[in-house]
C-alpha cells in the first residue's frame, strides 16, 4: 500500500518546529526514523496532511555531559548507541539493547525519541529507560518539562505528550562503576519485538536497586525498588533464586494482563535479568 | 576444455546479472505513459454483494464486474469423479467468499493515487456466517461458501484398501491427531504484471512474474476469449517462484483486459499485504490417523483421515484437487505398508483459495507419516530410526510398486537413513541428552526419512499423461548456442544447468551458450517449472535437440574434413577428424554464409533444431532423502534452537551439484519456517490477521541453522541422464525432523506437540498441560 497525500516539511529549528505544528486545518504529524510512521503510513493507519521531519533540528541530535546524567537527542538512533557514538556510562546496558533492536537498517535509522513517543508495548527503550531511571525532556513553546520514561508511557501506544510538545531527549543518569545490570529480552527471531523483557539494575553507590518487566500489552512495570519481587531481600548474588512468582503475578494482575502465555514468560524473563546481573 | 557438462560445480551463469543489479523484475519494467492499477477488495470472509457505491468523478477510473464484457470466471476443474466446480469470477458478484476477494479495479497515473480512488469505492454487503475451520465446514448445517455446493467440500477421494484383518490383532496400535498450520508462500518478488496492446500485430502483451508462461497465456485465451496467437507472455527474472507463480488469477485477468481498451500499459504490483492476507495462501492439513504394528514396529496397517483446507475456490491451473489427491497418493512414503487406508477431502471454505506450494502436500504428508513413526518408536521404546528401518522398502526391491501404485524406480532409503543417522551423530547426541544441559535446556534429535515424486508427466493419480517437453537450440553464424525453453527459471539456475546439458551434448564451451528463458513468442511450448521437473524434462528436451544438432553438425565438418562422418567426433568446440580439425564457428559459418564451399547434399534442416522429450516412464522420478537434526529447547521460554542440521539426498546424477545444494539450502530454510515460525491465523470471522512480515514470521539467515548436505547417486534408469527433479525436496523434511526432534527432547515432561509451527507459545501451553495433568 501507498501512503496518503501529505505534505512534507523540515524542520530547521525547534521554533520552526512547533510553528509548524501549529498549523492549524489538518493532521499533523512528526516524523523522526519513520521506522514505525513509515509501515503506519503505508498501511493508512495514519494518513496525516503534514509530515515534521525534525531529524535536522540541532538540540535534537546533541549529546550533553551533565555530570551525573548524559542528555542525548531524541533523534540520536539506535545504532548511535550500538556503535558507541554516544559515550557509554551505563556499563554497556544500552549499547547492548540498542544493538538487539530490529535489523541494522532500522537502527540505523530508527530513534530513541520516535520510540518512546511511539510507546510500543513490545519496544526496547520504554523499558530499558524505565529501567535506568531516565527522564524524558519535553519540549514546547510553553517551556521544558521532564517526565520520567516510565510515566511518560500510559499504556500500549499512548504517552503524556501534549499535542503541542516533543520530546527533545532523554536525562539517562550515569552508572556508577559499581553498577550491575542485566537485561533480556526474549523474541523468537533475530530482531523481532520482545515477547517478554525483564531488566534488573544494581547500583550500590547510587542507592539504586531497579527493576522492570516490559513487553507486557501495556505499559511495562517498573520497581524503583525492586526488592518487593525478591522476597523483600536487597541485591546479592543469590537473588536470582529468591524470584517471588506471586508478586509478579499480583503486579501483572494490576495491569490486566490475562494472557497466559505473557504471565509465565515474566518471572522467567526477571530471573534471567537477575542472573545476567549478579553474574558478574 | 575442462568439463563443463553433466557433474560441474559450474558457477551460475545467471548471477552475474543478479549479483550486479541488472536482473529484470516486473516492477524494473518502464513504459510510456504506463499507469498504475489498485484494488478494491473484500473487507469480510463471506457476504452477500449488494452494492458498490462510485462517485461520478472517479467513475471512468473503476472498473466493476458489470464493466468487464466478455471475460468468463476462472474455472479450474478436475477430471477426478464427483469433484465441485466453483466459478470464480475476476471481479466478485453475488457473494464474496474470502477476505481480499477482488470487487473493483482503480486506474490512475500512480499506485498511492489509484489507492486515493479505491478509498473512495464504497462496498455494500450482507455478512453471512463465515466458514473458517475445516473440520466443522463439513458438518450438517455449515454455512455454504458456494451456494450450489451440497456441503463445503470440492472433492472426497482416497484409497480405500481394507485394513480391519490386518489391524485386528495388531499388538501395537497408535492414534494422533496432526495439523499443519495455514502457510502463505512469500517469495521475496510479489505477484506482478505489466499488460499493454500491440495494435500492430493486435496482440495483447503480458509482461509478468510467472512460473510457466504458456500456462498463463492459454488461461488467458480461455477467460478472455482470445486466440492463443494474439497472446504473448513474458517472464524476466522471477523473483521466486514456489508455485506462487504458477497460477492464473484475477488481477492479471484484469489487467490484460483493461489494456485491450484503454490504449496504453497498466500494471499491477502485489504489495505484502496483498500477498498475505489476500493471495498467497497454502498448507493448511488437518489428519487423524491410527497406525497399528507389531512389538518391532514393522507396520501392519494405516488408517488416515485427512482434511485440506481448499479456500473459497479451486486455483487454475492445478485445482484444489491436487492436494488431496497427493495426500491419499503419497501418505505412505517410502514404506512398506500391507494395509492402507485414506480418506481425504478438500474442504471449502472462507479463505482465499490454498495454492500448491514447494513441495505440494508432500511436507505435509511427511510430517504426518513421520510424526506417526515416532510416535510408535516411543510407545515400544526403540530408536525412532530402527522403527524406519524396519518399514522402508529396500535397494534389492527396486524397482518397486508401493501399495498405492506408486512406481519407485531406483534407490536406497535404508542407505540414506543411515547416512544421516551416522553424520548427525546419534550416540553422541543420546549420550549428551543423559549427561543434561548447564542450561538446562533440553536436547532433542529428530529425523524424517521421505520419497519425492519428482518430474511426472501424467496426472496427479499416474493414470493419463499430461505433457510433453520441448526445447529449440540453434547453433549461430558465428558459432555459438542459442537455447530457448519454454519453462521459467525461478532460481533453481537452468540458464546453467541446461547449458552444461547443451555443453555435454555438443562440446561447446558454456559461456558460448545462452538459454533464453520464459517469453511464449521465442520459445516452444512448456507446461513450465512445477513438480521438480525442470532438469528431467527441460535437461533431457535439451540433450536431445542438442545430440540432434551434434550429428549435424558432424555430417557438416566431416564433409569439410573429407572425411566420413563416422570417423570424426564432436567435442572442445569443434569436429575433430583423423586428420584435422574444424571449429564450430567453421562449420556455421560455412553453413549460412558460405554454403557453395559444401557438398550438395547437407541436411538444409540446418543448424537449428525442436527436441521433444518424454521419460521413458512418466509415473515420474523417485528422488529420496533423510533429514536429521538436534534442537535445545528452552523449556522456561519455549525457545528452539537448531544445533545441528544434516541432509542426505539422493537426487539421481547431478548435473551441477552446487547447485543442488543451493536447493536444498533454500528448501530447508522454508521447512524450517514451516516447523517453527510461518502460520497465518484467522478470527472466527475468518479476517486472516498476520499483515505484515511483523506478524508473519520468516526464518531469517539467522534462524538457520548450516545445513550439511551429504549425496548418494543412484541413477534413475528412466531418465536422460540417470537426473532426478530435486527443487523441492529440501522443503519436505525439516516440519518432520524438527517436530520429532522437539518431541524427542520434551518426551521426559511427557509432552509431545502434533501441530506446526511449533512457536514458544506452543511449547509452553503444552508444558503447562502437561504439568496440569501431572
Ligand atoms: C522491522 C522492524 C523491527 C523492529 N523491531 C524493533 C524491536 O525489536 N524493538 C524496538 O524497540 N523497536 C523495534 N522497531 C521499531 C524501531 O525501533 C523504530 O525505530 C522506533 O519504534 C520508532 O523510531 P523512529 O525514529 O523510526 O520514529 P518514527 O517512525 O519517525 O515516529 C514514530 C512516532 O513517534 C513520533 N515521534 C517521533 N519522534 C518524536 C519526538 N522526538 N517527539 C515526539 N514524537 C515523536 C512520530 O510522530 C510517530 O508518531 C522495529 C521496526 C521495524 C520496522
Amino acid at each position: 500500500m501507498k501512503p496518503v497525500a501529505f505534505d512534507y516539511e523540515r524542520a530547521a529549528s525547534l521554533s520552526d518546529a512547533a510553528s509548524l505544528l501549529a498549523r492549524t486545518g489538518g493532521f499533523v504529524k512528526l516524523l523522526a526514523g519513520g521506522q514505525s510512521l513509515g509501515p503506519m503510513l503505508n498501511l493508512r493507519l495514519a494518513q496525516p496532511d503534514l509530515l515534521i521531519d525534525i531529524t535536522s533540528i540541532p538540540e535534537l541530535t546533541a549529546i550533553i555531559d551533565g555530570g551525573d546524567h548524559l542528555e542525548i537527542g531524541a533523534c540520536v538512533t539506535h545504532s548511535d548507541i550500538e556503535d558507541g557514538r554516544v559515550p557509554d556510562h551505563f556499563g554497556g546496558l544500552l549499547r547492548q539493547v540498542a544493538g538487539r533492536i530490529a535489523y541494522r537498517p532500522v537502527r540505523n535509522r530508527g530513534t530513541v525519541g520516535g520510540s518512546l513517543a511511539h510507546a510500543d508495548p513490545a519496544a526496547d527503550w520504554i523499558s530499558a529507560l524505565s529501567l535506568i531511571g531516565a527522564d524524558a525532556v519535553l519540549w514546547s513553546q510553553r517551556g521544558v518539562r521532564t517526565v520520567a520514561v516510565e510515566n511518560l508511557v500510559v499504556s500500549s501506544f499512548t504517552t503524556a505528550l501534549a499535542a503541542d510538545e516533543l520530546i527533545r531527549g532523554v536525562r539517562i543518569p550515569k552508572l556508577s562503576p559499581a553498577a550491575r545490570w542485566g537485561f533480556f529480552k526474549f523474541s523468537q527471531k533475530a530482531g523481532e519485538f520482545a515477547h517478554t523483557i525483564g531488566g534488573v539494575l544494581h547500583d550500590p553507590a547510587r542507592g539504586v536497586f531497579r527493576a522492570v518487566l516490559g513487553a507486557i500489552e501495556t505499559a511495562p512495570i517498573v520497581l524503583a525498588d525492586a526488592r518487593p519481587l525478591f522476597g523483600g531481600s536487597a541485591f546479592d548474588s543469590g537473588i536470582a533464586n529468591r524470584i517471588d512468582r506471586e508478586a509478579i503475578a499480583r503486579l501483572l494482575d494490576g495491569k490486566n494482563v490475562t494472557d497466559d502465555y505473557i504471565r509465565s514468560l515474566a518471572p522467567v524473563a526477571l530471573k534471567r535479568a537477575a542472573i545476567q546481573a549478579s553474574a558478574s | 576444455m575442462a568439463s563443463q557438462g553433466i557433474g560441474a560445480r559450474l558457477r551460475r551463469k545467471e548471477d552475474d546479472r543478479f549479483l550486479n543489479g541488472r536482473g529484470q523484475y516486473i516492477a524494473d519494467l518502464r513504459f510510456p505513459r504506463m499507469r498504475d492499477v489498485a484494488f478494491v477488495r473484500s473487507p469480510v470472509a463471506h457476504a452477500r454483494l449488494t452494492g458498490i457505491k462510485i462517485p461520478d468523478q472517479v467513475r471512468a477510473q473503476v472498473f466493476i464486474a458489470s464493466d468487464l464484457t466478455g471475460v468468463t470466471a476462472i474455472r479450474a476443474v478436475s477430471p477426478l469423479p464427483g469433484f465441485q466446480i466453483s466459478e470464480q469470477p475476476p471481479l466478485a458478484t453475488g457473494k464474496l467468499r474470502h477476505v481480499g476477494e477482488l470487487i473493483a479495479m482503480c486506474l490512475a497515473d500512480t499506485r498511492a493515487e489509484a489507492e486515493d480512488i479505491a478509498a473512495q469505492v464504497t462496498v455494500e454487503y450482507e455478512e453471512l456466517p463465515a466458514v473458517v475451520d475445516m473440520l466443522k465446514a463439513q458438518e450438517p448445517g455449515a454455512a455454504l461458501v458456494h451456494d450450489h455446493f451440497k456441503r463445503n467440500v470440492f472433492l472426497e477421494t482416497g484409497f480405500d484398501g481394507p485394513i480391519e484383518a490386518a489391524a485386528r490383532n495388531a499388538p501395537v496400535k497408535v492414534t494422533r491427531e496432526l495439523r499443519t498450520a495455514r502457510q502463505v508462500m512469500s517469495p521475496i518478488e510479489c505477484r506482478g504484471f505489466i499488460a499493454l496492446w500491440d495494435s500492430r500485430l493486435e496482440q495483447l502483451i503480458l509482461h509478468g512474474a510467472t512460473q510457466f508462461p504458456h500456462v498463463v497465456r492459454t488461461g488467458l485465451s480461455q477467460v478472455l476469449q482470445l486466440p492463443e496467437l494474439q497472446i504473448r507472455v513474458i517472464s524476466s527474472d522471477v523473483g521466486g517462484g514456489f508455485g506462487y507463480k504458477a497460477i492464473v488469477a484475477g488481477e492479471e485477468i484484469c489487467l490484460s483486459w483493461l489494456a485491450m481498451r484503454c490504449g496504453y500499459p497498466v500494471r499491477w504490483l502485489e504489495d505484502r499485504r496483498e500477498q498475505l492476507t489476500a493471495n498467497a495462501n497454502c498448507r493448511e492439513h488437518h489428519y487423524a490417523i491410527t497406525a497399528y504394528a507389531d512389538e518391532n514396529g514393522k507396520l501392519l496397517a494405516f488408517d488416515a483421515r485427512a482434511a485440506v483446507d481448499s479456500g473459497a475456490y479451486s486455483a487454475y491451473p492445478f485445482t484444489s484437487a491436487i492436494e488431496p489427491s497427493q495426500v491419499s497418493a503419497i501418505l505412505p512414503g517410502p514404506y512398506e505398508i500391507p494395509a492402507y487406508r485414506c480418506k481425504t477431502a478438500a474442504v471449502v471454505t472462507n479463505k482465499c483459495p490454498q495454492l500448491p506450494y514447494r513441495g505440494v502436500a508432500r511436507p505435509n504428508v511427511c510430517y504426518a507419516m513421520e510424526l506417526m513413526i515416532d510416535a510408535i518408536a516411543r510407545q515400544i521404546g526403540k530408536e525412532p530410526h530402527e522403527v524406519r528401518l524396519a518399514n522402508l522398502v529396500r535397494a534389492d526391491q527396486m524397482p518397486f510398486n508401493n501399495i498405492t501404485d506408486k512406481h519407485f524406480d531406483s534407490g536406497d532409503y535404508p542407505q540414506l537413513l543411515r547416512t544421516a543417522v551416522e553424520e548427525i551423530g546419534l550416540a553422541k547426541v543420546r549420550a549428551r541428552q543423559m549427561r543434561g544441559e548447564s542450561d538446562g535446556r533440553l536436547i532433542g534429535l529428530g529425523m524424517s526419512v521421505f520419497s519425492e515424486q519428482t518430474a511426472h508427466g501424467t496426472t496427479a493419480d499416474g493414470k493419463r499423461r499430461a505433457l510433453y517437453e520441448q526445447v529449440f537450440a540453434r547453433i549461430t553464424p558465428d558459432g555459438r548456442l542459442d537455447v530457448r525453453a519454454g519453462i521459467q527459471s525461478i532460481g533453481q539456475g537452468l540458464e546453467t544447468t541446461l547449458a552444461q546439458i547443451a555443453s555435454e551434448c555438443i562440446g561447446i564451451d558454456t559461456g558460448k551458450i545462452q538459454v533464453k528463458l520464459g517469453d511464449t513468442e521465442l520459445s516452444p511450448y512448456s507446461s513450465g517449472a512445477w513438480g521438480s521437473r525442470g532438469i528431467v524434462w527441460a535437461g533431457g528436451a535439451t540433450a536431445r535437440a542438442c545430440k540432434e544438432l551434434a550429428s549435424r553438425v558432424a555430417a557438416i565438418g566431416a564433409a569439410m574434413l573429407q572425411t566420413d562422418v563416422k570417423s570424426v567426433q564432436v567435442r572442445d568446440g569443434g569436429v575433430f577428424g583423423p586428420h584435422g580439425s574444424v571449429t564450430l564457428a567453421d562449420i556455421a559459418r560455412a553453413f549460412y554464409l558460405a554454403p557453395s564451399d559444401l557438398p550438395g547434399d547437407i541436411d538444409p534442416h540446418g543448424l537449428e533444431v525442436t527436441g521433444g522429450y518424454a521419460p521413458s516412464r512418466l509415473t515420474g522420478v523417485h528422488t529420496g532423502s533423510a533429514h536429521a537434526t538436534v534442537v535445545a529447547v528452552d523449556t522456561e521460554t519455549g525457545g528452539v534452537e537448531i544445533l545441528d542440521y544434516v541432509v542426505v539426498e539422493d537426487a539421481g546424477v547431478l548435473i551441477n551439484p552446487m547447485i543442488v545444494d543451493g536447493q536444498i539450502h533454500g528448501g530447508t530454510a522454508q521447512g524450517i519456517g514451516a516447523a517453527l515460525f510461518e502460520e497465518m491465523p484467522f478470527d472466527a470471522q475468518g479476517q486472516p490477521l498476520a499483515s505484515t512480515l511483523a506478524d508473519y514470521l520468516l526464518p531469517g539467515s539467522a534462524e538457520m541453522p548450516d545445513v550439511r548436505v551429504f549425496h548418494m547417486e543412484t541413477p534413475s534408469p528412466y531418465t536422460e541422464f540417470g537426473q532426478k527433479g530435486v527443487g523441492e525436496g529440501g522443503a519436505i523434511g525439516p516440519g518432520a525432523a524438527v517436530a520429532n526432534a522437539v518431541n524427542d527432547a520434551l518426551q521426559s515432561l511427557g509432552v509431545e506437540i502434533c501441530e506446526i509451527p511449533i512457536t514458544p507459545r506452543r511449547i509452553l501451553t503444552a508444558i503447562a498441560k502437561a504439568k496440569r495433568a501431572a
